[in-house]
């Protein structure tokens, strides 16, 4: 594998928890949150729970899906809000606005339910964002191995799942850099769909590191076949 | 002035073990651009309660990432302590009825401990309502003051918060450890989980013999299903509560209970209750109520691992760290979803929650029904902790404060 121009950098994020303005012991009151919360909020409990809740990998999707299933005691609701996928947006805006849509479509549906007491309160909370250089680079696939297998958690989910907004691009640093800069597409492409949802951040780094070494094997089968002499 | 040393220091590699060498990088990586800023912790205590044994730990570890970080404890008088100790009962919702000579102490203790301690670092995080007037001595908007409060303000005695609020609203930030904890103030509010120590007593692994021995010791029976709950004897906890949840999981099945928590001698209520539940336990040998001695984290570590099911069926509960304790050891936990135990127990998740005694009791007969379900759920609590409740993500959550706050002056 050559080595290219543009090496990967990789970073780490810590996010500082701040607790927001808004709380919801209703349906009602979880709609007027989700219209008026922070573009911060949204990606707090949405885009960033799913990095700290990694390891939930059996229906746990999003924090509002989880408050109406185990608080708000609304199943149907829950299963609809659980199944936004965030690889499916490219802004926090257009999210919101799905969100807002599910709970105003089954609040019109079921006005009974609409100030019905939630067993607990709904805190709305927002995401600051720190980034920082983790101090490993890569430029070849040897050493992008190496570094995605040491990064935190943190890392990879920054890389893997936050940079989706970022790119705006519907895929990740990893399967954009491997694509563009060492153009293996196929591979990027494989990356691109592990499932976020279903597996934990250490099954989704395992599989992502099993097809970088597949990869490599290919190149490797490919080079001897390369250097073996004619005739 | 009493500024702390600690005495004993774990080194930040060691928690490579637990967490990964991944996130021992990753702090370092954050700590990197905060080498040699000044940091000041101050509390009320060195020794004693979860704040004391938090900054032991976590003081050390920041100054191995280059921080150059003090803690200072400020000193008072018994009636300044019985002064505060009536603040924090009446912050908590209990009735109180202060007099003004009250807050005057309060005041002329403050401002004794901010002639005697230089408070010039350039993040300064004071602790708990004891030394909250110590902004007082901030000079034209200097340093980054933050007011780290450990305790539920969700129902606070109105005429004690609102003279708090007073210094309170000068700091530049307020953590607390949990949203429902916070109030409406004009400064920032951040969200800082209280955590446990992997590495320490009463969380650290343990030889499988020496379980046995204090199982042996309190004539608690190895091979039947042991429910347990461990908190101080206070109705709060609701002792009681969990006795009768356990005559109705009995009904099913041959289980054992254990109430264990520490001696109740110094405190009169908590020997009141003591006597409340041993009358309620009276008859029945299966039900083991254990007065521990003040500081028994080997004997409450090996009574967790133990459990077939950990019980925490508060009525209140500030944030309830003894839940992250028994998820840390992989066990399922039932507990009421009062305080901060719905940020540990995620419903179906990471534990069970319940809202009654026959809820409680439904709970462990639904998982002493489905081990396999038990244990799943202690697997992803362990995994729950491990990001979120370890001192290690508290130390981290305190890096990101530094970098994201900008010092003025």
């Amino acid at each position: 594998m050559t080595a290219t121009e543009g090496p990967f950098e990789f970073f780490t994020v810590a996010y500082l928890t701040q607790i927001g303005n808004y709380s919801a012991g209703t349906l009602a009151e979880l709609l007027n949150g989700l219209e008026h919360c922070s573009d911060a909020s949204i990606f707090h409990h949405t885009y960033q729970t799913l990095g700290s809740h990694h390891y939930l990998t059996e229906g746990f999707s999003n924090d509002f899906a989880q408050w109406v299933l185990a608080d708000a005691n609304r199943d149907a609701l829950a299963e609809q809000l659980a199944a936004l996928d965030i690889r499916d947006y490219n802004s926090i805006a257009a999210l919101r606005s799905d969100l807002c849509r599910i709970v105003r479509d089954f609040i019109d549906e079921h006005p009974d339910f609409t100030v019905q007491e939630a067993l607990e309160r709904f805190y709305f909370c927002e995401s600051l964002q720190v980034t920082r250089p983790f101090g490993l680079t890569a430029s070849d696939l040897d050493e992008f191995h190496l570094g995605v297998a040491r990064l935190s958690h943190s890392a990879f989910y920054f890389h893997f799942i936050s940079s989706r907004l970022r790119l705006q691009l519907r895929t990740n640093d990893f399967s954009h850099w491997l694509a563009n800069a060492l153009g293996l597409k196929t591979l990027a492409d494989s990356i691109n769909r592990i499932d976020i949802y279903t597996n934990t951040l250490d099954s989704a780094r395992a599989k992502l590191l099993r097809l970088i070494e597949r990869e490599r094997r290919k190149h490797d089968h490919g080079s001897s076949r390369d250097a073996r002499p004619a005739g | 002035m009493t500024t702390v040393q600690v005495a004993t220091r774990v080194p930040l590699d060691e928690y490579s073990t637990v967490i990964g060498d991944g996130e021992i990088d990753e702090m370092r990586a954050l700590a990197r651009p905060l080498t040699g800023r000044t940091v000041q912790m101050v509390n009320s205590t060195a020794v004693g309660g979860g704040v004391a044994e938090m900054l032991n730990r976590i003081v050390p570890l920041a100054e191995e990432l280059g921080l150059n970080i003090r803690w200072d404890v400020m000193t008072g008088g018994d009636d300044f302590f019985e002064v505060t100790k009536a603040f924090h009962n009446a912050l908590h919702g209990e009735p109180y009825h202060p007099e003004p000579a009250h807050f005057e102490i309060f005041r002329a203790y403050n401002e004794q401990n901010i002639k005697r301690i230089p408070l010039d670092s350039e993040f300064i995080i004071i602790h708990d309502p004891q030394p909250a007037g110590f902004i007082q001595a901030r000079k034209r908007k200097t340093g980054h003051w933050i007011w780290r409060c450990h305790i539920d303000l969700s129902h606070p005695n109105p005429s004690v918060w609102s003279f708090l609020e007073s210094y309170v609203s000068q700091y530049d930030g307020a953590i607390f450890s949990s949203p429902q904890f916070a109030r409406q103030l004009p400064i920032r509010q951040y969200l800082f989980y209280p955590a446990i120590d992997p590495l320490s007593e009463k969380n650290r692994e343990l030889e499988p013999d020496f379980i046995m021995q204090v199982l042996t010791r309190y004539s608690i029976d190895p091979l039947r299903p042991i429910l347990t709950q461990i908190s101080r004897f206070d109705r709060l906890k609701d002792p009681v509560g969990v006795i009768r949840a356990y005559r109705i999981v009995r009904r099913y099945f041959d289980c054992q209970l254990v109430l264990a928590g520490g001696s109740a001698t110094d405190d009169p209520e908590g020997v009141e209750v003591l006597k409340e539940v041993k009358r309620a336990a009276e008859g029945d040998p299966d039900i083991k109520v254990l007065e521990l001695p003040p500081w028994a984290p080997l004997e409450v570590n090996a009574l967790q691992r133990a459990s077939t099911i950990v019980i925490q069926k508060s009525l209140r509960e500030g944030f309830g760290l003894t839940v992250s304790e028994a998820l840390w050891k992989k066990k399922p936990v039932v507990a009421s979803a009062v305080g901060g135990i719905p940020n540990q127990i995620i419903h179906k998740h990471t534990g069970l929650l319940a809202h009654s005694v026959e809820g409680t009791a439904y709970q462990v007969r639904f998982l002493l029904s489905h081990p396999e379900i038990a244990a799943r759920l202690g697997e992803h609590g362990y995994a729950h902790v491990k990001e979120n409740f370890l001192i290690t993500q508290n130390l981290k959550r305190y890096l990101t404060l530094f970098l994201a706050s900008q010092p003025a002056g």
